[in-house]
């Protein structure tokens, strides 16, 4: 399998604090990864640096076939080059609609003149019904995402994030604060969208991670511990020491 | 698919439009020159004046209250666009008088005579009589019409682009407005600038070369005043109406958000900025031969402030909002000012209403913040029936600039 990104020997210290430390990660097209670590591992400020958030101080992070340097790039144009990214909050556009916010993430072009002019054809309506239908909105698309439930906010920004048709999704604890319904909803949206996509969910909940069926990474410190299945990796001493032991 | 026309999708805009209309009939048919004579000349022209302020008040919902930019600094704008148009009106007004004047003369003078002694005219009063560059295109008409949008359009795209592209927001950025405002302001200030210093530019209400009297001028400048304002809000509504609105109302609300979806905020923000600091440009071109004279003392930091308080009072994020605080402010605030209010005898001390009315306006701007967000604009609603969520006390998205609870409409 191509790699599609590859981190390698990362490192960003934060006033004197290395929160990573000579990271390497790498993913393939089409694979789902489950990143699981203590609170302070890095999870996050890793997808800050993939997404262009932080620079780190040292290290290479490689995207694609063309082999581009994401480190040279800004949120904006990494975004574009298909990299999306879920909050761990959900973060949608309260004031608006959930038709907006699905309008506003279809893979179209994103400068200020053709938004400005952008008029919306038959192509991209029946997108985003089909989006909506598909992370279980279909009644909602007039109503403010303000007014939605935690969970459906959830939905409605992994239903941004496929609209935007990345090539790696990111996901930020997805599954936080949600009923065991809405996980399984969750989890089936996740498998769905690796089938085609590479994508990498950041979790705390084991049993969501088990249900994932993929190959895990455990974070800690700031670097990779271990790396396989599930069972490979919760046999690990080390990792049972460091995570799973307190 | 078919879509409905623009305006029917935005009823607002056509009652709008159609208020507009009869408001400047209205007064047409009242005023001294096209009818019964029943409002003066000079309220025509605060009439008129009023919609110019509307117009930028226009711009400042566009910056602030859609894109939450608070820009401190978009009457610099205005004034630009007043010192643009105010130029080229005292050149020719000034060319006409010194050419009567001369052409009595035993030897017809040449074309140098005759610009030096427009020169000797208009700068006498700041002890120079050299045309200084800037002057440069005030002879035509056309090039400096072109200049009341290039100048306010071009600072604001080369401050904007600075500012911006070092993600400077919030109070930060309106710090910088505020000290652009005041820098321009100073440096009119000087003699050196070029624009006569702290005389100003005057004697604007003359259109050069129209025989027409200030009674009939006046009311032409409401019809312009109010096609620009029509103009303006149709081109305001449709900005903020469909994608590229979502787009600048999500930046108000989640500026990062936003860049993730891949869209350069920074390409948003300078869009508007610029844009809404040419709308400000034409307001204030139109505003300044209404009202005769313009000197720094128009583009001090605190005109830029009154905006944001206008706007705030008549309801951020609502066009018509803007215009309903800005001409019911600006209004009233003629009136208390004007001495037209009686003063209010308390026996130990007598309230005079031109002391005391910023003192007034202070204490409402507070009370809207506190008790009505949504401002004058928010009553509406309550005929519309659309009321606001109920977000126990959350703001629409994390920015400083984003919607509060009850500024929300559901």
């Amino acid at each position: 399998m191509s790699t599609l990104l590859e981190v390698s020997g990362v490192s960003v210290t934060f006033d004197g604090y290395k929160a990573i430390r000579n990271l390497s990660f790498r993913i393939g097209e089409a694979e789902m990864r489950a990143i699981i670590g203590p609170n302070g591992a890095g999870k996050t400020t890793f997808m800050d640096i993939v997404t262009g958030k932080t620079r780190p101080d040292e290290g290479r992070v490689i995207w694609g076939e063309k082999s581009v340097n994401l480190l040279r790039m800004n949120e904006a144009r990494i975004a574009q080059e298909g990299i999306g990214r879920k909050f761990q909050r959900p973060t949608v556009f309260e004031d608006q609609t959930v038709h907006a916010n699905l309008l506003m993430s279809l893979r179209n072009p994103r400068g200020s003149f053709p938004c400005l002019f952008y008029r919306p054809n038959r192509r991209d309506q029946v997108r985003v019904e089909e989006l909506a239908e598909e992370i279980g909105l279909s009644g909602e698309l007039h109503r403010k995402s303000g007014e939605l439930s935690h969970g459906q906010k959830q939905w409605l920004e992994i239903g941004m994030l496929l609209a935007q048709e990345p090539r790696l999704l990111l996901v930020d604890e997805p599954a936080a604060g949600m009923t065991l319904a809405e996980r399984e909803h969750t989890t089936d949206l996740l498998k769905e969208a690796a089938k085609t996509r590479a994508v990498v969910v950041v979790e705390h909940d084991m049993e969501f991670v088990r249900r994932l069926e993929c190959k895990v990474t455990v974070l800690h410190e700031g670097s990779v511990l271990a790396e396989g299945s599930l069972d490979h990796v919760t046999s690990n001493p080390q990792v049972i020491e460091v995570y799973l032991g307190r | 698919m078919t879509r409905r026309p623009f305006i029917l999708r935005n009823p607002s805009i056509l009652i709008f439009l159609a208020l507009l209309a009869i408001f400047t009939a209205a007064v047409t048919l009242m005023s001294e020159a096209f009818g019964t004579a029943m409002i003066s000349t000079s309220f025509v022209k605060t009439l008129g004046k009023t919609l110019c302020l509307c117009l930028v008040a226009l711009a400042m919902d566009l910056v602030w209250g859609y894109c939450g930019i608070l820009s401190l600094g978009h009457f610099a704008f205005f004034g630009l666009g007043g010192y643009m148009i105010g130029m080229w009106l005292m050149y020719a007004r000034t060319e006409i008088i010194v050419t009567e004047s001369l052409a009595n003369a035993a030897i017809p003078p040449t074309d140098q005579e005759i610009v030096d002694a427009i020169g000797t005219q208009i700068f006498g009063v700041v002890g120079s009589s050299d045309f200084p560059p800037i002057w440069a295109f005030a002879h035509s008409l056309p090039l400096q019409l072109l200049m009341v949008v290039l100048v306010p359009g071009l600072l604001a795209l080369v401050f904007g682009w600075l500012a911006f592209r070092s993600r400077v927001t919030g109070v930060y950025l309106s710090i910088l407005t505020q000290a652009m405002t005041l820098a321009l302001s100073l440096y009119l200030f000087q003699n050196e600038s070029g624009l006569r210093g702290n005389n100003g530019l005057s004697g604007l209400q003359n259109l050069p070369g129209v025989a027409a009297s200030q009674a009939v001028v006046s009311v032409w400048f409401l019809w312009a005043s109010a096609l620009a304002l029509g103009l303006g809000y149709l081109l305001c509504a449709w900005v903020v109406s469909g994608k590229f609105g979502s787009v600048v109302r999500g930046i108000r609300d989640d500026e990062a958000r936003v860049r993730f979806l891949g869209y350069s905020v920074e390409g948003y923000k300078l869009f508007i900025f610029t844009l809404t600091a040419i709308i400000a440009g034409i307001a204030g071109a139109l505003y300044y031969p209404q009202a005769g004279i313009i000197n720094p003392g128009e583009v001090a930091p605190i005109a830029s402030i009154y905006l944001a308080v206008w706007v705030a009072i008549g309801g951020r994020g609502r066009l018509y909002g803007a215009v309903i605080g800005a001409a019911l402010v600006s209004l009233i605030s003629t009136w208390f000012t004007g001495g037209l209010v009686p003063s209010v005898p308390l026996g130990f001390y007598t309230i005079d209403w031109v002391d005391w009315w910023l003192v007034l306006l202070g204490l409402s701007f507070v009370l809207v913040t506190l008790f009505a967000p949504k401002g004058i604009g928010g009553l509406f609603d309550l005929v519309s029936g659309r009321f606001a969520p109920d977000r126990h006390g959350a703001d629409y998205g994390p920015d400083k600039g984003s919607l509060q609870e009850e500024e929300g409409r559901g």
